[in-house]
């Protein structure tokens, strides 16, 4: 007898980056700029307060919803970071990374043959967890002439009139581009005309270095129709403690509820005494590691202007995401320079429409390492030029 | 930007070129190269050296911190011992500190006998320093704000999302 796997894991293809991953553990002088996670450790305060609980044996589920006090925390610091009103009691829930958050949404509010609009390139997670949940994706490409933000004539071009659920990630991962208020203005009102549930994935809001992140749920009757997801992985370097949470109205959020305590009961207990500590405590440490990444940021594009590949400008996240020269895919050129230079980067079209003829570039890498990848880049293009 | 930023940097690394910093700031190469230059002449940057791990060397390196004692007299401050201290070439760093002693003194040799010897020698006879306490380093786990050992191996996956 075989086991027959359900249709909805068959539809969804293997992940287009495994393939880079393999070929770059073939060997050992790999520098990798295809990371998506800091390269920074986990503030020492937090970490502490993971390990003091430990001691002490708090070992146990907490609330399904998180430790009352993480989400007093979370409620205090977006209000004072993002000007997002929420109330701990019913309108946040933490969660087992912003992943599960944003799988619990789309199992909460996707029926099988929903429609979810998802702006792309973004994150590969998205369309899985729609196909995942029955639903049926409507790619949204943006287009790097509009500086990879999402418009109305997009939308509209797409047909996402007609979706039930849009997906937006600002600051972007795959591009590293934002969006202003002046941006998402049009976007609420095309939203609020058409009816749909907005999905705005924050995870990288601390990440904005030029000007500060907006969020579209502050935007006039958006608050009612948007869940808004963040996490701890990326600003305060949390990845492995895998905590997230997500923000929305208190039915919203109940059925978010439902479905994590019949699954997950509640995030990572350890974890969460090191949130508190990081939110309470870590405000400087997040500073610096910005700094940090603005930095790294501005050097590498500096140098892929130097090197001669056009670059757009991010502003946001810790990717850039310069084209790949005439007569390359982003495939064939990902695929050369980590063989015959040993520098690992993304290949733009996994991360969907629009993404193609471009590369995933991470600077969550020291400088050092960062400079001697750009100059293998350098001299792969020379050597292909 | 500022020339606070420049110095950031170079006490990051002080390897990293004008053109590197340059990239990291809204300066361009020619600003970078005024602003260390104004630095040095300034005597801000007082000068570039290499963070070493001694352990990592099959040659032995003794290095000692000194506690001193001294009582001062009208003709004599601490500058004046300071000075005096400051000379020696085996006297790596040398600071006033406030608490249990007066000078903090970094000292450097090939061996415990060498070391030892200038202490006894050149240090302790010196008419104001009433006392000093020697402390070898043994290990040391951080230099100039690097540390130093094996712990910096990167487990994150190659590529992800």
């Amino acid at each position: 007898m075989t086991i027959e796997l359900s249709d909805r894991v068959r539809a969804v293809p293997p992940s287009g980056i495994r393939r880079f991953f393999e070929i770059a553990e073939e060997r050992d002088d790999v520098i990798s700029l295809g990371v998506g996670e800091p390269d920074f450790s986990t503030p020492w305060a937090a970490r502490d307060a993971a390990i003091t609980s430990l001691e002490q044996g708090k070992t146990s589920y907490t609330a399904n919803r998180g430790k009352r006090e993480l989400r007093e925390s979370i409620a205090d610091y977006v209000a004072d970071r993002f000007d997002l009103g929420y109330n701990p009691g019913e309108e946040i829930i933490v969660t087992a990374g912003a992943s599960e958050a944003v799988d619990l949404a789309f199992r909460a509010f996707v029926d099988p043959g929903d429609t979810v609009a998802i702006a792309q390139p973004s994150y590969i997670s998205y369309e899985p967890g729609v196909i995942f949940a029955g639903g049926e994706v409507l790619p949204v490409p943006t287009r790097k002439e509009d500086e990879f933000r999402l418009t109305v004539e997009g939308l509209e071009a797409a047909g996402a009139a007609d979706a039930d659920v849009l997906v937006v990630c600002y600051p972007n991962n795959p591009t590293g581009a934002i969006m202003r208020e002046a941006d998402l203005e049009p976007i609420a009102e095309f939203a609020r005309e058409h009816d749909l549930t907005v999905f705005s994935d924050e995870i990288y809001a601390e990440l904005t270095y030029e000007g500060e992140h907006t969020s579209i749920a502050t935007l006039e009757g958006m608050r009612e129709r948007t869940i808004v997801f963040n996490g701890f992985s990326k600003a305060h370097a949390m990845t492995g403690l895998r905590l997230g949470y997500a923000l929305g109205p208190a039915d919203a959020i109940g059925a978010m509820n439902k479905i994590h305590q019949y699954t997950m009961l509640s995030a990572p207990t350890t974890a969460q005494h090191a949130a508190i500590e990081a939110l309470d405590s870590c405000e400087n440490d997040v500073r610096e590691m910005v700094d940090q990444y603005d930095r790294r940021r501005q050097f590498v594009l500096s140098r892929f202007r130097e090197i001669g590949l056009d670059v757009f400008e991010a502003k946001g996240a810790f990717y850039c995401f310069p084209e790949v020269p005439d007569g390359f895919t982003a495939e064939e050129f990902a695929e050369g320079v980590l063989r015959e230079q040993g520098v690992a980067v993304v290949p733009g079209d996994v991360f969907g429409d629009g993404g193609e003829g471009h590369l995933r570039i991470s600077y969550a890498t020291g400088l050092e390492d960062l400079r001697e990848a750009l100059a293998r880049i350098e001299a792969f293009v020379a050597d292909h030029g | 930007m500022s020339e606070r930023e420049v110095l950031e940097l170079l006490r990051e690394n002080a390897r990293y070129s004008a053109a590197d910093i340059a990239r990291m700031t809204d300066l361009d190469d020619g600003e970078v190269e005024a602003a260390i230059e104004e630095l040095e002449a300034a005597g801000v940057v007082r000068g570039y050296q290499a963070v070493v791990d001694w352990d990592k060397l099959e040659d032995e390196r003794v290095r000692a911190e000194v506690e001193l004692n001294v009582t001062l007299d009208r003709e004599t401050g601490y500058d004046d011992i300071a000075e005096r201290l400051a000379r020696f070439p085996q006297v790596k760093a040398l600071r006033l500190v406030s608490g249990d002693y007066d000078f903090d003194m970094e000292v450097e040799g090939d061996s415990i006998r060498e070391v030892s010897q200038f202490i006894s020698e050149k240090v302790a006879p010196v008419p104001e320093i009433t006392q000093t306490v020697t402390h070898y380093v043994m290990t040391s786990y951080k230099e100039n704000g690097i540390e130093l050992g094996d712990g910096e191996d990167d487990d994150r996956l190659s590529v992800s999302p």
